[in-house]
This record gives C-alpha cells, sequence and structure tokens, in this order.
C-alpha cells in the first residue's frame, strides 16, 4: 500500500500531506492528553504501537501470486479511538520510508491518509456499529481490522487513480487497474489480519479486563463471559 | 472452544499464508526465455501500471537512502517485527503474572 518515493506528482503530494497533518496534529494532542490523565495506559499504547511495527513489516503471499503486508492500525483504533492511530501510523511508515526506502518522504502524507487515517476511522465505526447491533465480542473485532486493512488498499489504489487516471477510461479503468493489483490481493491478507487482531483481543479480555473496561472497549458482561 | 480458540485462529492464519504458496504455480518462461516472477511486491506492481498508464512519468524524488542489497532490507525488516514481537510478548508476560498473582491475593484475603 506503500506509495513509491516520487510517484505522486508534486500538487498531489502536497495536497496529501496538507490533508493528513491536521489529523496527526490533533492525534498527538489526544495521545499528550491520555498519557496525563492515565499514565497507567502508557503500556497499552505501546502495545498498539508494536502491533502495527510487527504487522507492517510481514509480507504475506496472497493467491493472486503477488506480496503485501497488513496494517496492524486495526487494534490501536479500537482501543484508543482513531485519532490516536495517525502519529503512530506515521512513525511506522517513517521508519519504513527512511530506513528501507519502502514509501517515501514526498508520499508520505497520502501513506499516511490511507494507512493511519482511513483504516482506523474505518475500524472504529465498524466496531461501533457491530456493537450497536450487538454482534458477538469476536466478530466485531474482526469486522472492524479486516476492513480497515481492506479499506486502506481500497484508499491507495483511489489516490494513484486520482494522480494516474487512465487515458481511455479515466478515473474508473485506472482505479480497477489498481484495485486489482492492491485491494484483490489484499483480501486474503486482510482475513488474517483481523484474526490476529482477535488473537490479540482475546488475550487482553483474558489478563487486562480492568483495561479493557476502563476503555470502553467491553462492558463488564462480556468480560465475565 | 473458548481455550482453544485463539490456537485454532493462528492455525487458520496459517493455512491462508500457506495455500496461495501451494496453489500459485510458476508459469512458463516467456518467449523471450525470461524467468516470470511470482509473489512479487503489490507496490512494484502498482508501479508499473503507472509506467503503463502514463509512459513519460518521471519520479521526482529519489530515496534518501536505499538498502544496500535484499539481505540488509531482510534485515531490517526483521528488525521491525522484532521489535513489535518483544514489545507484545513483554506486556502480555506482564499481564499474565499480574493476573496470577491477583488471583493469588484473592485467595489468601479469603483463607
Amino acid at each position: 500500500m506503500h506509495i513509491m518515493e516520487g510517484f505522486l506528482p508534486v500538487k498531489h503530494a502536497i495536497g496529501w500531506s496538507v490533508a493528513s497533518a491536521p489529523f496527526v496534529a490533533y492525534g498527538l494532542h489526544t495521545i499528550n492528553k491520555r498519557i496525563r490523565e492515565k499514565p497507567e495506559q502508557r503500556m497499552l499504547l505501546g502495545v498498539a504501537a508494536a502491533f502495527t511495527f510487527v504487522l507492517s513489516a510481514l509480507k504475506m503471499p496472497s493467491v493472486t501470486g503477488s506480496c503485501s503486508h497488513p496494517t496492524g492500525t486495526g487494534l490501536g483504533a479500537i482501543l484508543f479511538g482513531p485519532t490516536a492511530m495517525a502519529p503512530i501510523g506515521m512513525v511506522v511508515l517513517l521508519f519504513q520510508a527512511i530506513l528501507l526506502a519502502h514509501g517515501g518522504l514526498t508520499t508520505l502524507g497520502a501513506n499516511i491518509f490511507s494507512m493511519a487515517i482511513v483504516g482506523p476511522f474505518a475500524a472504529a465505526a465498524i466496531y461501533h456499529l457491530a456493537k450497536t447491533v450487538k454482534l458477538p465480542f469476536g466478530l466485531s473485532i474482526f469486522l472492524a481490522a479486516s476492513l480497515a486493512d481492506l479499506l486502506t488498499y481500497v484508499t491507495t489504489s483511489a489516490q494513484l487513480a486520482f494522480a494516474f487516471p487512465d487515458p481511455a477510461g479515466g478515473f474508473a479503468a485506472s482505479f480497477a487497474k489498481f484495485a486489482t493489483v492492491f485491494a484483490v490481493t489484499q483480501i486474503p491478507l486482510a482475513v488474517s489480519e483481523g484474526l490476529l487482531t482477535v488473537v490479540v483481543f482475546n488475550a487482553l479480555a483474558r489478563f487486562n479486563p480492568q483495561e479493557l473496561k476502563e476503555m470502553n472497549v467491553v462492558t463488564a458482561q462480556e468480560v465475565q463471559a | 472452544m473458548k481455550r482453544y480458540q485463539n490456537l485454532l485462529l493462528m492455525i487458520v492464519v496459517i493455512v491462508l499464508v500457506a495455500i496461495p504458496l501451494w496453489m500459485v504455480q510458476k508459469p512458463a518462461p516467456g518467449p523471450d526465455g525470461k524467468e516470470v516472477e511470482i509473489f512479487r511486491g503489490a507496490d512494484d506492481q502498482a508501479k508499473d501500471i503507472i509506467g503503463k498508464l502514463a509512459p513519460g512519468y518521471q519520479p521526482w524524488f529519489n530515496p534518501l537512502m536505499e538498502p544496500p542489497s535484499g539481505e540488509i532490507g531482510s534485515l531490517l525488516f526483521a528488525l521491525q517485527a522484532a521489535l513489535g514481537a518483544g514489545f507484545i510478548g513483554y506486556y502480555l508476560g506482564m499481564s499474565v503474572t499480574r493476573a496470577k498473582m491477583r488471583r493469588e491475593l484473592d485467595r489468601e484475603a479469603q483463607c
């Protein structure tokens, strides 16, 4: 999902950076506020960041015959709310852009937008929706994390199609091409990410029920169940 | 069921990763005799599509630093995963011990 260094026209690169900047700034503000009020949650915030580190380093094969990687942003978005993930995602993307030439500084804004903004917001929204219609805890987590992963890649496809419309078919034809590469490849990986996020939440629900209750992730009955 | 759920989920993930490796066959070399690469990065393939849609497009900025070889690249990716997994393992280990000590305290209080 990383758009490579220099592969977005200057105007697009600047546009996406301007669009992402306020989310990162507001995210830093919410993280600082939370750590000041509840310093004991610092470790769990580290877990959310660590999960994104692990998952975005795992390049997994897909049935389309190409490789891609999950994003791991769903976990943190469900625990801390979507805004907290923008700065965390930026740290991961910076690490990969500077040290690995994976992604880039000029495309950082666009990559933050898809991975650290659209994904987390989708995860949080889907989780709340699933809870409102009273789906089981595990299923809600699975849907939130896997759809957030998939939507991140749909966003990347749209960003590239917007920058490079097809000479004949325009945005739609170009989007179809990029989505075949990104979104279709991503389907089995999104399922894997959903399952791994459930594994971590199962462990947290068992050993850290108090924290989850305080963060309004689960209700008291769900912990006992 | 609940007890083995995590183990089952992990197995499903492993199967999901293994299926493509087993299913996708390497196509025969093309007429030019070049080997067809499989399991390339999706990011690379997107670059090819850009090349087709906008043949004249030149990247206007180059990475400041590139891993000198694929090996160094995988070293850094492994490092990234190890840092993350290490922290998660530390936190879960700590949580397990804490939950156990809490249970023991409760038991002592009841005696």
